[in-house]
């Protein structure tokens, strides 16, 4: 049991070493603004080859060969927009990792806000009818027949 | 009062369906943004030739399909056979060598034995794969007389998709020529 423990510890610690590094490429750039640029879109966009990692994550040749051209075209001034359309009309909506709002994506960016609205009606509903079901209940109970009534009092005043 | 019992079956048919008709999409198959659009612009140097120009203008008049491939992609050499057949079936194919060496492509082709390519452009770096795309050897695209590009398949082609999309689309866009010229 204790081995098993110290092994699993051990396949931990050297599964987070081996994390990748992501981008390693050293880049120089004119300003900061750029390398900001630069820096969040290879983050934002995806790398086809290995679906679910960015272009920084990725170690792909392709992912390499994105980042440099994404490197050259912020070097040479382009904005975030040009950069995006660039990789949009060559591998499609796909390599959003932030989608644009469409027609097309609408279900995607109100489906959460919608299922969750949903939800919470349906909560409120349930909880309203149930306590609805109780103060009927207890209003029942707290009627009593006149039989019922004078049976009381009579216990109430001892004589029964 | 029954349909308190009725909604979380509901919903749990909404679920089965949706999971059942999502997981059964292939995540690798990315709709192309080019399909519809004209090929993009490149010229290179040919493979067996680097005196030679290949172009995108060599591959307008006629119905062609472009394939990339690259000796270093196994399977590209599954199909490399159902390429031959089409080439033999009388559709042009040019070749667009992706990402590899002059001296292992040839060697590749010659491993190959017949090579069905009417013509390779040599992409050493990989560039004009970017312009068209590609993320994943191979890849064909079809395009047609106009050089617009009307269908593309990712991965080796098997020997069906040959015969039940590739060559009917080839004489969907053959027979499309013919009024226009």
């Amino acid at each position: 049991m204790k081995s098993l423990l110290l092994l699993s510890a051990l396949l931990l610690v050297i599964g987070v070493l081996m994390q990748p590094l992501g981008a390693r490429e050293i880049l120089i750039f004119e300003n900061p603004e750029q390398e900001m640029r630069y820096q969040s879109l290879v983050r934002e966009l995806r790398c086809t080859v290995c679906q679910n990692e960015s272009l920084f994550d990725s170690n792909a040749p392709l992912a390499i060969d994105l980042r440099n051209q994404i490197y050259g075209m912020v070097k040479e001034g382009a904005e975030r927009e040009q950069v995006v359309d660039y990789m949009v009309s060559r591998y499609g909506e796909f390599v959003l990792y932030r989608p644009r709002m469409s027609p097309l994506t609408y279900a995607l960016w109100f489906g959460p806000i919608i299922l969750l609205i949903i939800a919470l009606g349906a909560l409120f509903w349930v909880l309203r009818s149930r306590s609805r079901d109780k103060t009927a209940q207890t209003h029942n109970a707290a009627t009593l027949t006149p039989e019922e009534q004078q049976r009381l009092d009579r216990l109430l005043a001892g004589k029964d | 009062m029954r349909l308190r019992f009725v909604w979380p079956l509901l919903a749990f048919v909404v679920l089965v369906a949706l999971l059942w008709v999502g997981l059964s999409l292939n995540p690798r198959e990315i709709p192309s943004p080019l399909i519809g659009q004209p090929a993009p612009a490149f010229s290179l140097p040919e493979l067996h030739d680097p005196e030679k120009q290949v172009s995108h203008t060599d591959l307008l008049g006629e119905p062609v399909l472009l394939n990339v491939f690259a000796s270093w992609c196994v399977s590209c050499r599954h199909e490399h056979g159902v390429l031959v057949e089409l080439d033999k079936y009388g559709i042009p194919i040019y070749g667009l060598n992706y990402r590899d060496t002059r001296d292992d492509a040839l060697r590749y082709l010659r491993a190959a034995g017949e090579d069905p390519y009417t013509a390779i452009a040599f992409d050493e770096r990989g560039l004009v794969g970017i312009d068209w795309g590609v993320y994943a050897t191979p890849e064909t695209f079809l395009l047609d007389s106009q050089g617009i590009i009307r269908y593309k398949h990712i991965g080796p082609i098997s020997p069906q998709i040959a015969r039940d999309t590739i060559i009917p689309l080839y004489h969907q866009l053959l027979a499309e020529e013919v009024p226009s010229s």
